[in-house]
């Protein structure tokens, strides 16, 4: 079965249809990803999964257990981490405070964990740990995009949902992001992975999904996906 | 080891033993810990009535009661406006709830219980220190507290109620409604009916006529005055206290989320209209109690008025020039807010075209208010003042 499973989902804006039914589905264990252009509905299909949007029709079951139209606070605590676009950290506070804020879903007796959670965090971005005290404002772009997708991490998530993390990073920053989100894979977590940047996307996910104006075009594994001509020519500027 | 990676375990471990210090369990140091603080008001409280009160002078003494009350009113729309972002336009209809519930219970629990609506208070709620034989608290300091505490229970109550269909509209909308909502207020109690005179008077209209006698447009005058420096000072102090309590908590860190990013705050799994309801159903409490303290003022005679936007202005102008979220910064404002409009009284009929013309420059000089999110407290805010420059450019918005 599925960690999360999609199917038919329609979400409407007020009378515009954003996604015409869409289904998807993602494996434990591994990176799936949703690549498409500006508004085909990639973050209009993660903002549905993590409640951020009650979606007009259609399905949404995280680990066999329907949590459409639930709120979105509920399903942090299911297990669901969003990782939004534009990053949406706190600005005006400090990248620690930003941080604790990450775990604030989980039970004060989870205390010690949380302790554990942040440390292994701050490992996994060594460049949160010298800006502990700054406001996250300040943060670069890149330094932002770490701290949202650490602060992600600290809900514990089964899934994680990355919305964008290379939008506006400079192309070493965004191959230091793709290797984070390799290594936290690596270290358990589902991941889905919206993306832009097709190319970057499609190396590190297992399966991919292309999204065209809120329909899914083409599914497949990341390999195949990235190797058709229709992907080469549309996504990755190649033929 | 390299030097980065010894340096990083150090700095873990600094943060580790932080988090111990900080939550040691223990109950007896923690209860002595939340204790002190309210020991501490209790006795500035005290004192404020007993050496203060005399330094001050008459004239003084009741500026600074003003200032006081107006404290608790900027610091608990703090909550709100600061805090949690939120723009609450009726803050005054909490003010008026607060004031004329207590005020009914006292006026009319003294009417008919002790046979007169008269201050029956001891030394602490204003009766002369030199009075022979006159206790510190009388009969009337204990009717007073839980007075105030029943105004702002119903005023959170009514806060309760607008708030929870209402924070669901974001922005414009909601200033709207809240404004609305004291509108309401003001028209309501300009309905109502005279303020009952007599004990007999009143026990013939029963508790249903005494809860409508409150004066109407005339105002309710004849309360008790009970309000004191010692009331004004313990209750400003236990308002600060508590927001302070809520800006360190975790549920304040939550409030704050909501203010920067309601989305992402969703995301961190903050229940966000709960988080909302609470901080508006706090100020409301508070807020209720300001309206307590300042109906039982002297000279002052608690009108519909006190229900008005004009009234919820001024106070959404301290909280907005203290800078919003910061408790001190608000507190701060209130005194300054208060007292300008005083010392500009010799320059008269200019007076609040003066005082306007400094509140814009003020906005133009310091746009995110005299502190910002930060406390007084605060070593950070200290050194951006001195880097002013640099921070103002690195403020972003």
């Amino acid at each position: 079965m599925p960690l999360l499973e999609v199917s038919n989902l329609i979400v409407r804006y007020g009378a515009i249809e954003a996604l015409h039914g869409v289904s998807l589905s993602v494996e434990q264990g591994q990176i799936a990803t949703l690549i498409g252009c500006n508004g085909a509905g990639k973050s209009t299909t993660l903002r549905a999964v993590s409640g951020l949007l009650k979606p007009a029709k259609g399905s949404i079951r995280f680990d066999g257990k329907e949590i459409t139209g639930v709120a979105p606070h509920e399903i942090v605590r299911l297990g669901v981490a969003h990782s939004p676009e534009g990053r949406g950290v706190f600005p005006q506070m400090t990248v620690d405070e930003n941080l604790d804020l990450g775990a604030f879903a989980r039970p004060r007796s989870e205390k010690d964990q949380i302790r554990k959670d942040r440390e292994k965090s701050l490992d996994l971005f060594p460049r949160l740990r010298e800006r502990l005290k700054q406001l996250a404002g300040t943060l670069s772009g890149g330094e932002q995009q770490m701290l949202a997708m650490a602060r992600a991490l600290l809900a514990r998530p089964r899934l994680l949902l990355l919305d964008e993390p290379s939008l506006g990073l400079a192309p070493q920053v965004v191959q230091t992001i793709f290797q984070i989100i390799r290594d936290i894979n690596a270290a358990g977590t589902t991941i889905l992975l919206v993306e832009q940047n097709a190319h970057m996307a499609l190396k590190v996910a297992h399966h991919g999904y292309v999204l065209e104006t809120g329909r899914i075009a083409m599914s497949d594994s990341a390999r195949v996906l990235e190797a058709s001509d229709e992907v080469r020519k549309a996504y990755l500027g190649i033929g | 080891m390299n030097g980065r990676a010894w340096k990083n375990m150090a700095s873990s471990d600094a943060n580790l033993l932080s988090l111990i210090t900080a939550s040691r369990p223990g109950a007896a140091p923690t209860l002595l810990r939340s204790a002190l603080p309210v020991v501490v008001i209790v006795a500035l409280a005290v004192m404020a009535q007993v050496v203060l009160k005399g330094l001050l002078g008459g004239y003084y003494a009741d500026l600074a009661i003003t200032i006081g009350v107006n404290i608790v009113l900027a610091v608990s729309l703090t909550i709100v406006n600061g805090f949690t972002g939120q723009f609450s336009m009726g803050h005054a209809g909490f003010l008026a709830v607060g004031g004329y519930v207590s005020g009914a219970v006292t006026y009319y629990f003294s009417l008919t219980q002790w046979g007169s609506a008269a201050a029956a208070g001891g030394r602490l709620s204003g009766m002369p220190l030199s009075t022979e034989g006159l206790a510190w608290l009388g009969a009337g300091d204990v009717l007073f507290p839980v007075a105030l505490l029943i105004g702002g229970l119903v005023s959170a109550l009514l806060g309760l109620a607008v708030g929870l269909p209402s924070l669901r509209l974001r922005g414009d909308y909601l200033a709207i409604v809240t404004l609305g909502f004291g509108e309401i207020i003001r028209v309501v109690i300009q309905q109502s009916g005279p303020a009952l005179k007599t004990p007999e008077a009143a026990e013939q209209a029963g508790v249903l006529g005494m809860a409508t006698g409150l004066g109407g447009a005339l105002g309710f005058g004849g309360l008790p005055k009970y309000t004191s420096l010692f009331w004004v000072v313990l209750f400003a102090g236990l308002t600060m206290l508590v927001a302070y309590r809520i800006k360190t908590s975790t549920s304040g860190r939550a409030m704050l989320s909501v203010r920067e990013d309601e989305i992402a705050a969703e995301a961190m799994g903050v229940n966000t209209t709960r988080t909302k309801v609470w901080a508006f159903v706090i100020a409301a409490f508070f807020a209720g109690i300001a309206g307590g303290l300042y109906a039982h003022k002297l000279g002052v005679a608690l009108g519909p008025v006190d229900a008005g936007f004009q009234r919820s202005f001024d106070i959404i102008i301290m909280v907005v020039l203290g800078g919003l979220g910061s408790i001190s910064g608000a507190a701060l404002a209130a005194v300054v807010v208060t007292m300008l409009p005083e010392y500009l009284r010799a320059v008269a009929d200019y007076r609040m075209i003066i005082f306007a013309l400094a509140l814009i420059l003020m906005m133009i000089l310091r746009p995110k208010g005299l502190l910002g999110v930060r406390e007084v407290w605060d070593a950070d805010l200290w050194r951006g003042l001195f880097r002013r420059g640099k921070s103002a450019k690195g403020g972003g918005k």
